[in-house]
């Protein structure tokens, strides 16, 4: 299943410099583990979002492999150390190809 | 055990330490430095919640370059790949994952100077979280 909805990102707008601040981030997708069988016993292939990644002023700082054992509209909370103003750019992967991606703009005071 | 055959083939402990062969080869791993922040009990296998906080300064000099997590009870031994910089400030990370039934989590970190670090805790599942 391609990713269908508006991932959700939460981060601080402001911060101060040196200040790591906390990011977190949710996407609506089935994680089909490849695992499951239908009705009929055949087996439900793998899709999943299998790469996620964070780029601040287009800078990747952070990216997460996801493997099928991750569960279903997954979550994803990780850090930054912030330096300057700018803005964070989080991409999803998904294993048809297709991607979904948001953005949040950071003030250092 | 034999008695109680499993419906889906697990992943097992061997599973897991071929995936570390494959990355690291026959590197030592020291215990330490990661925390692992898991339920003693998990009542849906569906969503386990999982925190993992490495200590390290993060920075230039000495960081965390990459984080892996396993699973040695699910039907794939792979959980999630951190990749950090010092950018991250904090090598420390909150996911929520599928475990299949009781098992353990291994986590290993490698640091910016090719150090392996690893530890394990193990997850009561009541409820499994692989199938239908």
């Amino acid at each position: 299943m391609a990713i269908k909805s508006k991932p959700r990102v939460k981060v601080p707008s402001e911060a101060k410099a040196g200040e790591i601040i906390e990011i977190k981030t949710l996407i609506s997708h089935e994680m089909e583990s490849g695992q499951r069988k239908d009705s009929s016993g055949k087996t439900i292939p793998r899709a999943i979002i299998n790469t996620f990644t964070a780029s601040f002023n287009g800078k990747p700082f952070f990216e997460a492999n996801w493997f099928t054992a991750v569960s279903a509209n997954p979550y994803q909370a990780f850090f930054y150390k912030a330096s300057e103003s700018g803005e964070f750019t989080f991409t999803w992967k998904d294993d048809d190809g297709s991607e979904q991606s948001a953005t949040a703009k950071l003030t250092v005071a | 055990a034999a008695a109680l055959a499993p419906r889906l083939v697990m992943a097992t402990e061997e599973m897991v330490a071929a995936e570390l062969k494959k990355l690291y080869g026959d590197k030592s791993m020291a215990d330490g430095k990661i925390k692992l922040d898991l339920p003693e009990i998990a009542e849906n296998g569906l969503v386990v919640p999982l925190n993992i906080d490495v200590d390290s300064p993060m920075t230039e000099q000495d960081y965390v370059k990459a984080v892996h997590v396993f699973a040695d009870g699910n039907p794939l031994p792979q959980v999630v790949t951190y990749k950090f910089t010092p950018q991250s400030g904090k090598a420390a990370a909150s996911i929520r994952m599928r475990l299949a039934q009781t098992q353990n989590v291994i986590a290993v970190a490698e640091m910016s100077n090719g150090a392996l670090y690893t530890t394990k805790a193990q997850v009561k599942v009541t409820i499994g979280g692989c199938g239908g």
